[in-house]
């Protein structure tokens, strides 16, 4: 991590010390899902399969990014009682572009996305950053800034999909790992492939059902919020 | 009759079998900040049938006679349909702000902080796209809404009870607010799977 990191500031000059920081806090110590709790709408019915969670997280990277960096581009010049609604438009424009985009290059994950991608617009840390950062910094900033929440939301939303598929599959995006495999049957004898590891193990359907990713990340937050006791809320 | 009876196998369906809520996620960030007490709670959530109910058809409307193929325009123009969603969605939010304002100041009063909120509610944007991908007429877009809107009301009245009753347990305190909130939430979501033995259309009399 810290290897790629000084790369991109020697490439980068404008990549100082405060970016670093923007990318870095909503990480983990400012995670939109686990601390400002923006943005699980969207994010929770895709994290069953590995695969689709990581296209998921691509594409509010993408859009939370460049909303940010446009946003930012314009901000003397919106005015404040339609703010929203030029907000949406840039949202819902990049939005469309990333749509279309998937819908040409993989159609079978755009069909099982469905309606999620679309849900990107009424994303609230899109939306969230928008109005906290976005409209109050420079694009550059504001710029890194979406990238940063994109990643954090990326990052909870790829572990609780990994927990979910590897407990509820067996595998980790689509490579069967624990479990019986599929060929298992056929050919009890030979250690056929990876698969054959823990082939005691029967799949548990708890983790394939929706309300299984609100207890993981249940159970993030309670880790995450006993290791560092400044972020327990008392309410 | 047969109207009739689509409408309420959609109505139920929507608001229990596939809560918007609980089996879906849709709504979650109201949902959650919003849950604190009952009252604030069933003001979010008639605002939200109200508006679910009203841009369901008005979308439909959209989507069939300006968007599609065979609209009126005669152009395939369903690209531009995620805009115009959340327009339809954002003015009529700010339309039923300006006459519930007008009409009763004291249901504004409650509601008011609300109703923007609703604006970026998943659960209303996502309803909309539900209905496209799902190809209803505009009965069951209506049925939908109003279904989609009353399971969103149900879910979250129930969270705030139980909010209310679990400030009085001993969780634990990296657990407090919003850690027990998410695993509220995913135990109501395996009580509401228990309805999944519903059928509809043993309803109706079929």
């Amino acid at each position: 991590m810290a290897d790629t990191l000084t790369k991109v500031e020697e490439k980068e000059p404008l990549f100082g010390k405060k970016e670093r920081q923007l990318i870095y806090d909503p990480l983990f110590d400012n995670n939109p899902i686990t601390i400002q709790v923006l943005g699980i709408c969207s994010a929770l019915a895709v994290t069953s399969l590995v695969v689709p969670s990581f296209v998921m997280s691509i594409a509010v990277v993408f859009v939370c990014g460049f909303a940010s960096l446009f946003t930012s581009l314009v901000r003397e010049r919106i005015p404040t009682q339609v703010r929203m609604i030029v907000q949406l438009v840039i949202i819902a424009s990049l939005v469309t572009i990333v749509e279309l985009t998937l819908k040409y290059l993989n159609y079978p994950i755009y069909k099982q996305l469905s309606v999620y991608i679309g849900l990107i617009i009424t994303n609230c840390i899109v939306m969230g950053r928008l109005e906290a950062f976005a409209m109050a910094n420079k694009p550059w900033r504001s710029f890194i800034d979406g990238i940063g929440n994109g990643l954090g939301y990326g990052l909870i939303l790829i572990a609780v999909a990994a927990v979910r598929e590897i407990f509820g599959k067996g595998s980790f995006a689509g490579i069967q790992l624990i479990g019986p495999s599929p060929d298992y049957f056929i050919n009890t004898t030979a250690e056929s492939g990876i698969g054959t590891w823990f082939s005691w193990y029967s799949n548990n359907n708890l983790m394939v059902l929706p309300a299984a990713a609100m207890f993981l990340i249940g159970i993030f937050i309670w880790i995450q919020r006993s290791r560092n006791p400044k972020l327990v809320d008392i309410s | 009759m047969i109207l009739l009876d689509s409408f309420i196998n959609i109505f139920i369906k929507a608001a229990f079998i596939e809560n918007m809520v609980l089996a879906y996620f849709l709504g979650m960030c109201s949902y959650l900040a919003v849950s604190k007490t009952v009252k604030t709670a069933f003001g979010l959530g008639l605002a939200v049938i109200f508006v679910l109910a009203v841009t369901m058809p008005i979308n439909w409307v959209i989507e069939t006679y300006l968007l599609s193929e065979n609209g009126l325009l005669g152009m395939d123009l369903t690209f531009l349909r995620l805009i115009l969603f959340i327009a339809v969605i954002a003015s009529m939010v700010q339309l039923v702000e300006m006459v519930i304002e007008k009409v009763s100041p004291a249901l504004y009063n409650s509601l008011g902080i609300f109703l923007p909120l609703i604006t970026v509610n998943c659960a209303i944007l996502g309803g909309s796209l539900f209905m496209v991908s799902r190809e209803y007429n505009l009965t069951e877009s209506i049925a939908f809404g109003l279904g989609g809107g009353f399971g969103w009301f149900l879910a979250i009245i129930a969270i705030a009870a139980i909010r209310e009753k679990i400030k009085y347990s001993n969780v634990p305190p990296a657990l407090r607010g919003l850690g027990m909130a998410f695993i509220l939430t995913g135990l109501m979501g395996m009580a509401f799977m228990s309805l999944m033995g519903i059928d509809p259309a043993a309803l109706s009399g079929n």
